[in-house]
């Protein structure tokens, strides 16, 4: 179960992006986060694996306090945590395999990872995972001359092959075309079940949270302003998170977001 | 008609340097300065035409161009190309390490400027300077010539290295970062990959440019052709100097088309 409570993020001087958030999900839940760009959607996710610094504020993983952690204990937490990106973020020029494989990277040695000589159960669980998501016979290929639905299912099978206890999964279909987000988001889900995996998604598709997702949590200007079924967002819910946004300053926001993960 | 169109608005584009006393004052230094140097430098036209025959008696015992003493130039040859081989080995693999120091995206502060100090100290001094040096510190020969063209390789190659370094694609290091990777294992998959190509380009280059360098250190005592081709100046045997100095332009041309060729193989 992931426990945020009362998370702060500030970068530099301006003004906070999050501001005391707090969210807690249990059990198999697949939650979607929606918000216009700026609302602090990316900067949550990557509070919790760290990627981000929180500011304040505290966040359990089955009660393992994650903003305290460093060095060693630190990439210990991260391997319990999968994420998914929106750009793939796959090493390009290595093949789907390794990519995969990669997935292990928090568990083999530095030896094992460099001459590839991974464990045999390793092995059969990525070719496991890849025949799940149907990308098994690209395992010899180079990541980069596979389609974009392609390249996220390597994503998502490298993340799953970390062990993950909670999936993030940082705007996972902003960057394919419909037909493969949606498969991309049923893929999501029917993994999440299978694998009894809390999944927490970052979308900017509202029907597509509403139809795959089981709860939605709205944030605006880093705070929380619904949280609920998808039954119950409505266009009230709609328009108090994206409504009246046409304020300059909210893309701004999102460029430096990127640029302090950067 | 409105007012704007009986006044045609002007635009010229903005001096490159907004202040006119600045910039007039500049360029009246540059042109004052160009002045000084011009007519201070010692021309003296009857050295200059005293030494016109010698250049051409020179020039002249050097044709026809004598390839009759081959085992000389092939015993210097492999010599240099030994230098610039185990030197462009050397200094790439020195260079991995230095370059990821230098990275500001990769490095903490005090490692960083610590590669780039590296970098500096071993790009500050041409390679001859150096080789002069290394020949004073270790004596004659291919061991000087190295460890000069190892220097200079770090110089280069460190440095290009750094710099691509700090231009990958950093979501493939986070992604490492995520899965709980340690710092040598995301360098390994999260940055090595990405300037893999650029690291056999610059290797590639570095032997092509090392094998050039050698022959010029071997001039003041690091071995190889340059040693050679010194030793037939010393002696006046112009057409064998000849014959040495075709042969340089002559592996420089294969092996710049060669390592061109490699290149765009990989790339």
């Amino acid at each position: 179960m992931l426990e945020i409570s009362n998370l702060v993020k500030r970068y530099g001087k301006d003004d906070a992006v999050l501001k005391g958030l707090n969210l807690s999900v249990t059990g198999s839940e697949v939650v979607s986060i929606v918000g216009a760009s700026g609302a602090g959607k990316s900067t949550m996710l990557r509070c919790i694996n760290r990627l981000v610094e929180p500011t304040s504020g505290s966040i359990t993983l089955n009660g393992l306090e994650l903003t305290q952690l460093r060095g060693a204990a630190l990439r210990k937490a991260r391997r319990k945590i999968g994420m998914v990106f929106q750009g793939f973020n796959l090493i390009d020029r290595l093949s789907v395999m390794e990519n995969v494989l990669a997935g292990r990277l928090g568990y083999v040695s530095l030896f094992q990872a460099v001459s590839r000589r991974y464990p045999q159960e390793d092995i059969e669980r990525a070719f496991y995972l890849m025949d799940r998501v149907g990308i098994a016979h690209y395992a010899n290929k180079r990541a980069d001359e596979l389609s974009g639905g392609e390249r996220q299912r390597v994503g998502v099978v490298r993340a799953l092959m970390q062990n993950p206890e909670i999936l993030l999964a940082d705007e996972p279909t902003a960057s394919l075309d419909p037909k493969t987000s949606e498969q991309i988001m049923v893929l999501l889900q029917g993994l999440a079940s299978e694998m009894s995996l809390p999944v927490l998604i970052n979308i900017h598709n509202v029907a597509q949270a509403k139809a795959y997702t089981d709860r939605i949590v709205g944030l605006r200007h880093g705070q929380m302003i619904f949280d609920g079924g998808p039954s119950d967002f409505n266009s009230d819910a709609l328009d108090a998170i994206y409504g009246g946004i046409e304020n300059p300053d909210d893309d701004g926001q999102d460029i430096s977001v990127s640029g302090g993960v950067a | 008609m409105t007012p704007e169109q009986q006044q045609p608005r002007l635009w010229k584009k903005a001096p490159f340097i907004a202040n006119p006393w600045l910039r007039y004052g500049l360029i009246i230094i540059a042109f004052a300065y160009l002045y000084w140097a011009v007519s201070t430098i010692p021309f003296n036209w009857q050295r200059i035409s005293e030494g016109w025959p010698r250049a051409m008696r020179i020039f002249g015992g050097g044709f026809p161009p004598a390839f009759d003493r081959g085992e000389l130039m092939w015993k210097g040859f492999k010599e240099s190309f030994q230098i610039a081989f185990l030197a462009t080995i050397l200094g790439v693999l020195l260079s991995i390490p230095i370059a990821v120091m230098s990275a500001k995206n990769i490095a903490p502060k005090p490692i960083y400027f610590l590669g780039r100090a590296i970098i500096i100290t071993a790009r500050s001094f041409h390679p001859v300077i150096v080789a002069i040096l290394f020949v004073a510190a270790v004596g004659f020969g291919p061991i000087a010539g190295i460890l000069t063209l190892t220097l200079y390789s770090i110089g280069f190659v460190a440095k290009l290295l750094a710099e691509e370094i700090e231009e990958i694609d950093w979501g493939q290091v986070e992604a490492m970062r995520s899965v709980g990777a340690g710092y040598m294992a995301t360098l390994v998959y999260g940055v090595f990959p990405q300037i893999l190509p650029r690291q056999i380009g610059l290797s590639m280059y570095q032997l092509d440019s090392n094998l050039r360098a050698s022959a010029v250190v071997g001039i003041v005592g690091a071995g190889g052709i340059g040693a050679t081709l010194m030793n037939a100046f010393g002696r006046y045997d112009y057409d064998f100097a000849f014959a040495i100095l075709i042969l340089i332009i002559g592996i420089i041309l294969i092996s710049e088309a060669i390592s061109g060729w490699v290149r765009k193989k990989i790339w």
